[in-house]
Parts: structure tokens; sequence; C-alpha cells
């Protein structure tokens, strides 16, 4: 049996032991004897957070189809074993082997918020590895980040030795090949990081040096020696079906927060939203095939016993075989008593009618997000959702025998005006009163419920808005305040909810979604000063940020109110993601022209992702 | 809802899985019994469920040798052992069945039909007992009552422990804990009045005027029994013969 890192006192102390023992249905135990690579795969948050990531489950079950390979899992241990393991010396192990990350050869991080940087360092830390990758020592592990996040890697560019831009389906197999090769023919870490860095889609951030103009704007960014690219481009998969598909995820003990089957349907969005960063990174759009879907489904179901399976994508409605696929599952799971969940769902008559195949309306609530309140800001943010079809899908809805319907807003979006913030009690007013016309009295069951929620814009890289300057703290007060007042003046008040987002996370997330390299000594810093699950809003501390920010001669404004010239280079700029700056620039001048943009089945954009498509 | 078949499963708890709480074994048991591929009833409704029942919660950081859950099934299977080895091809460490059952169409359901349960108690090597301690336990078992305060988040209330406990014996030499470290008991588990192993023991060391340690002691559920005679004259059995 395997040995617990922890003993058997410190885990009947632990608020859900469960999260550091491992021994899960579909984890991976494998002779450390006869692999040749070790690998930790880390999300840095707690247990139930990270293990309802897709891409996670993707990488350990790839990297574990290998034979020379064994992939293990850590995640943040929460603040009591946190504490336990500081006060015991006791170093962060993996769940699987249950043996220290210091003796594994790669600790990989997937980055899915910025809010996480800090557990990046905790992780560090407790595992005993230096958080410098400059500063390692030949036998500490490699430290390589993946995910949305290493989009703009640069304010987290000192803690990691390497960065994976793109899919990590891709890569990988040539990314350990090198490392092997490199330890077989006795090169150091250097030696292989030299290497490494000339894989596509692998950014080693040391051999690259950023030089600024006196405002603090960068001036160049280049690498520092030969044969490093200047441009590292993002690696995606072209072909899914001889990609790997995790057809065995891991089902947890405890529940956690996606405790279901996840198909992912497609990949990429074609709305080309300008403030979704994911709308744009993930480009171009790629079907899975139906079969290959109806396959994964059943064979993921029956390997793991879940009762439930999601359809995942940026936006389910846009997937060609969305309907037949549904009629399948409804048919095929109907006696085996599985749900099926389908978030990311335009509201409209025929994605209703694939709704009630396999939902019960009285108990699921409807979401839109028309993100801004009047449509001359949906059209400046190329939402493409009018207000005569988020009515018609309301009366649709309503008379489907929903009541209650969730509406989310963004605050502080480019160009707003009171006018555009008021137009969001407006608009859940006349939700509310479709109700009242559409039901008669008689088949009404209570009081229509609308909920709106508001957060704060935040301008993230690769999107049209990258230029935008984010609203100050103060604005977004007043912005909450008014869409409160704006709302209380409507008829309906009654029927309308409201709660909205801090703003203090907002802005530190904008600082980190566009700053460069300076921020790794703020991190650290707000780290050093206690700064942990910043995700979480308990533990939020924004004066611990304030005062990293000041020790270390930052200036929140230059990151987030600071409105950005046209050419101005960004710290995200060395990366070639597909899209080209040209067509984000277009598209934010558009922005500013208030002119909406086509999706791309109905037109073209160019914004450069056909590169990649005349490969598919 | 119609149920065809029920079966009673029995399985060992040990190793990691003491860490997994009643509620998650009850769901790792649900997806096992899909993994399977074991035709379970579900309940009518609008939610419907497994029908599966426990026999008796075991706590966290306890192990067992005899843990009990029944199940019902929509079609009747004629080899039992199918349902046996089918399930623990999906079981994982820490959880192994030992034996499955068919039940009569009038059995009562496993919770009904507890009784009492056995449990072998050994003392950490935190716990330093008193030179003549077995003599005192045995003095302790003589008393008329033994009243225990039993403190739940919500209230406190005494019970007299004395007549709930059937057996209570010091494992002079044992193989599982070294000499006099250990005591088997058998106490009630019914749903009138349920106690627990350690009530037994914080009991005794109240009576001996010591305080029992944190993690002093480590619990094994051995067996658990119905009462197959009568009340005043009782036979216990084991769920599973």
């Amino acid at each position: 049996m395997r040995k617990l890192a922890l003993s058997d006192e410190i885990l009947l102390k632990l608020d859900k032991p469960a999260r550091y023992i491992g021994n899960e249905v579909n984890s991976v135990l494998k002779n450390k004897n006869e692999v040749k690579i070790r690998v930790a795969m880390c999300f840095p948050d707690v247990y139930e957070i990270g293990m309802s990531h897709l891409g996670i489950q993707i990488l350990y079950g790839m990297l574990n189809s290998y034979d020379d390979v064994w992939c293990e899992r850590v995640y943040s241990p929460w603040v009591d074993l946190d504490k336990v393991l500081r006060q015991e010396k006791i170093p962060l192990f993996a769940l699987e082997s249950q043996e220290p990350i210091r003796d594994f050869d790669f600790l990989g991080f997937t980055l899915q918020y910025e809010m996480c940087y800090p557990n990046i360092l905790q992780v560090l830390d407790l595992s005993g590895i230096t958080y410098k990758a400059s500063e390692r020592k030949e036998d500490e592990p490699l430290v390589i980040g993946g995910g949305p996040c290493v989009y703009n890697p640069e304010p987290i560019a000192d803690f990691f030795d390497l960065f994976y831009l793109g899919e990590g389906e891709k890569r990988y197999r040539d990314l350990l090949d090198c490392y092997l090769a490199n330890k077989e023919s006795g090169g150091t870490r250097i030696d292989f990081l030299i290497k490494a860095a000339q894989i596509p889609g692998i950014y080693v951030p040391r051999f690259y040096q950023t030089e600024y103009h006196p405002d603090g704007t960068i001036k160049s960014m280049l690498p520092t020696l030969l044969n490093i690219p200047e441009q590292v481009k993002k690696e995606i998969v072209t072909d899914f079906k001889a990609a790997y598909y995790p057809l065995k995820p891991i089902v947890p003990f405890i529940k956690i927060t996606q405790d279901r089957v996840v198909l992912e349907i497609q990949r990429g969005c074609i709305r080309g939203c300008r403030f979704c960063q994911a709308g744009q990174v993930y480009r171009p759009v790629r079907e899975r095939e139906l079969n290959d879907l109806k396959h994964y489904a059943m064979e993921m179901l029956k390997n793991t016993g879940h009762e439930e399976i999601s359809l995942s994508s940026l936006s389910s409605s846009d997937y060609s075989h969305l309907g037949k696929l549904i009629d399948f599952l409804s048919d095929e799971l109907k006696e085996q008593k599985i749900n099926i969940s389908l978030p990311s769902l335009r509201i409209d008559a025929s994605s209703l009618r694939i709704m009630e195949k396999v939902q019960d309306l009285r108990k699921s609530s409807l979401t839109f997000a028309p993100e801004a309140g009047s449509q001359r800001l949906r059209d400046v943010i190329n939402k493409g959702l009018d207000e005569e079809a988020i009515l018609e899908g309301s009366r649709l809805a309503f008379m489907g025998g929903h009541n209650k319907v969730k509406l989310y807003f963004m605050l502080g979006l480019p160009s707003e005006t009171d006018e555009d913030i008021l137009a969001i009690g407006e608009l859940a007013n006349k939700i509310a009163a479709e109700y009242y016309e559409t039901v008669p009295k008689s088949n009404r069951n209570g009081r229509v419920q609308i909920n709106v929620s508001t957060s704060f814009f935040i301008p993230k890289a690769f999107t049209p808005f990258q230029w935008a300057a984010q609203a100050g703290r103060d604005e977004f007060l007043d912005k909450a305040y008014l869409t409160r007042k704006g709302i209380s003046a409507q008829l309906n008040q009654k029927s309308i909810k409201y709660s909205w987002h801090e703003a203090d996370t907002s802005i530190l997330e904008c600082v980190m979604a566009r700053g460069d390299r300076r921020l790794s000594a703020s991190i650290l810093a707000a780290y050093e000063n206690g700064a942990l699950f910043d995700a979480w809003s308990d533990f939020y501390n924004h004066d611990t940020w304030l005062s990293a920010f000041a020790e270390t001669d930052i200036d929140i404004d230059f990151y987030t109110t600071r409105k950005r010239e046209d050419d101005e280079i960004f710290p995200w700029d060395f990366i070639d993601c597909g899209i080209s700056k040209e067509y984000l620039l277009r598209e934010w001048k558009k922005a500013q022209a208030e002119e909406v943009s086509p999706h791309c089945r109905t037109a073209c954009q160019g914004c450069g992702m056909n590169q990649f498509i005349t490969n598919l | 809802m119609i149920i065809n078949m029920k079966v009673r499963i029995k399985f060992s708890k040990y190793g990691v899985m003491k860490f997994i709480g009643h509620l998650d074994l009850m769901r790792f048991f649900q997806k096992a019994v899909r993994r399977a591929g074991i035709d379970i009833a579900y309940s009518g409704g609008f939610n419907p469920h497994q029908i599966m029942s426990f026999a008796s919660p075991l706590g966290v950081g306890i192990i067992s040798n005899a843990e009990y859950l029944d199940i019902g099934l929509n079609e009747d299977v004629a080899d039992i052992n199918e349902i046996k080895y089918r399930l623990s091809a999906q079981m994982v460490e820490g959880i192994r069945i030992i034996a499955v059952a068919k039940l009569e169409e009038n059995a009562a359901n496993a919770m009904a039909s507890v009784a009492v349960a056995g449990y072998t108690v050994i003392f950490s090597d935190k716990v330093v007992l008193p030179i003549d301690w077995t003599g005192q336990f045995e003095a302790f078992l003589q008393k008329e009552t033994i009243i225990y305060t039993k403190r739940t988040k919500k209230v406190v209330r005494e019970i007299d422990l004395r007549p709930l406990i059937y057996e209570a014996e010091i494992y002079a030499k044992a193989e599982m804990c070294a000499e006099n470290r250990g005591i088997y008991l058998l106490i009630n588990a019914g749903s009138a009045e349920s106690i627990k192993p350690q009530f037994v023991i914080e009991a005794f060391f109240d009576y001996i005027g010591q305080q029992l340690p944190e993690f002093a002691l480590s619990i094994c559920r051995e067996e658990i029994y119905t009462n197959a005679g009568t009340a005043e004259e009782p036979r216990f059995v084991a769920l599973i013969g």
C-alpha cells in the first residue's frame, strides 16, 4: 500500500483530507524506476477547483499514455495544510506517489486566471523550489506554464523556466524528447533551455531582454542569444482526430465544482466579441466530429460512472451538429438517468427547443449575457445580441415555464456613458414586463425574478480592447451605484435583484493582464506579505497588494487607467498567436466608430488565423 | 419503481480510504455501480436516485472489516457472483468487496437490521496506561451504571452505557496489537440507542481519572450484527452470515 506524505494525525485535523490522498478512480500509478521523466501538473488553486479543469485531465491522460513518463497532480494546499507544511517542514508532494515535487523533472502550472499568481509562489515555496528561474540549481524541477494567462506571461516571467504557448496536445512529446536527449548527452539545464527555446510554441523568458522608454513603455524586447526566435508562435491542434482525448478522466471522491463528464465539442469561437480574450486567442474555430463526440461521451460515462455530462465550448449554439448530438445523448442516456447540461447557449427558439429536451425548465434558470445595456454599447463591443433577440428569447422561455432570468453585464466598457448604464435597468424592466404580458395570471408561478449582475471591464491582451483604459476605482463604484439607482427607478424593480463584482480585484486583474516583467517583483513581495488564494474574496486583501506595488515602485495607473497609443509596443507583442496586431487595431477603431463586425461564418475579418486554416 | 431483486454487499474499508467520509463513500458506490453496469433500480419522481442504502455510517478515521450496503435491481440476476466480480473490478485500493448475497423479497433493509456492532480498539503509543489498567477495566465493567455525557453540536445528554455493552474483552495476546493494548467491544448499534466505541473508552478514562489524549485510539469495526433472537434472548448474527 502507498505510504501517505501526511500522518493520520495531520490528515484527520484537516478540512477534507481527501484532497491530499490521491487514490481516485482512473488516477495513474506507475513504477518510478520504470519511467524516465516525472512530471507534476499543478492547478494553483484548491483541489475542488483544479480537479474540475478539463485541460489538466487532457495533459494528465496524454502524458501518462507515454510509457517513459509519469505525470502526477498537485494543487494548492488549502490554508490549513499550508500552515502545517510550514510548521512541520514537510515538503509539498504529488498526489499519486506522495513524493516531494522537488524531486521531479518538470513542474507544470496551468494558468487560468491572474488572481492565482501568488499561489504559484506558494507551490514553489512549499516544494522548496527557488522562486527565480534563473537562480535555480541543476537538480531543481523545470517549471513550465501553460493556459490562457500565458498569452501575456510577462508578469510571472521571473518564476518560469519555460512557457508553452498554445494547445498542449501538440508539442509536449517534442519537448520531452528534447529533455531526454539533453540528459543523455550530459547537457546542463541551460543547454536544455536553449534547445527548448527553438521548439515552436516554447518561450524561455530568461533569453529575452526588455528595454524601456523613459515613460515606462517598452522600447524593445529582443532575444539575448543567437538562434532564439524573436517571435514565439502559438501551437494549435489542426487534426482533432489524431489528438489525444481523455476517455478515462479521474473521478474524485469529494464533490468538486464540475462533478460531471465534460465533453469539449469544439474549440475557438466565431463571434469576435471585442472584450473577449478566449474568443480571439483560441481561433480558429474547430469542431469535433459528431461520431467522435458520441463515442467519447459514452466511453467517458462508462469509465467514470458520472450521472451528468456537460457540453463544453465557448458558444455551443454555433456547433453545427448540436441538435443531432443532443438527440443522440438524450435517447441513449434517458434510461440511465444521466443529466445533460448545456452551458454557453445563445437563447433563441432553436436552443430553447434543445434545452427542453434535456432539462427540467422549472429547475433551470435562463442566462443572458448582453454585457452592455444599450444597443449602442453592444455595437461597440461587437456583442451580436440585440434587444429584440433577448426579449424574444425571454418570451419563449416564459411560455415554456421559466420564471427566472440571469443577466450579465460589464461596467466600464470603452466609451460607456450614463445612458448606457441606465439602459441596464431599462432592459431588465422590459424583460420583467414581457413576463407579465406573456404569462396569464393563472399560469404564473409567483413573481418573475430577474437577477442582474455586473462585473467591471478588464482589458486583456490580444483583444481589440488591449489599447483601452480601465476605469478608476471611484468611477467603478459610481457606475455600480448608478446601475442600482437605474434599476430602482423601474416599474418592475421589485422583480429585479442586483449584485456587482468587487472593484479592487478587477483592478489587480487588469494590472496582471497587461503587465510586464517588472511586476514579478511585486507578485513576490505580495506573496511574502501574505497574498494567497486571491481568487477567493474571503482571502483577498487589497492593502497587501498596494504595499507590494509601493515597495517595488510600481504605479498601478500605468497599467490600468493609462491611455495607450496605437503604436505602443506591448509586453505580449513578441507572441504570435495567429491574429495580427493590424486586425486588432482595425477592430479597436471600428469599436470607437460604433461599427460591428460580422462573425467568421458570415464574412472573414482578416484576423490572420487563415494561416492555420490552410493546414486544417 | 419496481425492484425485482435485493442484494446485500459486504465490503471492507481500510488504508487511505479511512479518510473518505460517509457521503463521499455513497457517491463512490453510486458511480461504481454505474461503471460496473449493474442494472440498479431508481426511485421515481423528478429526482430519481439509485435504490441503495448503507447499514451504518462509519466515522472518518475508522477502518472496517464489515461494511454493508443494500441495492435494488431491476432484474433478477441468476448468478450473484457476477455482481461481486463486476463491482470488485471497480473498487480502489482500500475498499474490497467481501461478499454479495441475495436478500429475501421481504427482508428488512440493512439499516433497519442493525442491532450491534463489534469493534477492535487499540491504544496508540500516545496513551500511557496504568500498570493495573486491566483490573480497573474489569471493575469498570462491574459497575451497575456507566454514565456518559454525549455532546453533539446541539444537544448535551447523559446516557447509561452499561446496558448497551454486550461484550468487552481485553486482548491479552493478539496478533493485531501488543499485549494488553487492545480491547474488543460488542456494543449497541441499533437505531434506538447507537453508541460509539470511543464513548466506552472515554467513560473508562473518566473512571480512572485520566484524560484520553487526542488520536489515542485506532478503531476497526469488525462486524455488524442483526438480532435473530428476541429482545430478552438476543441471538446476534452477522448481516451476511
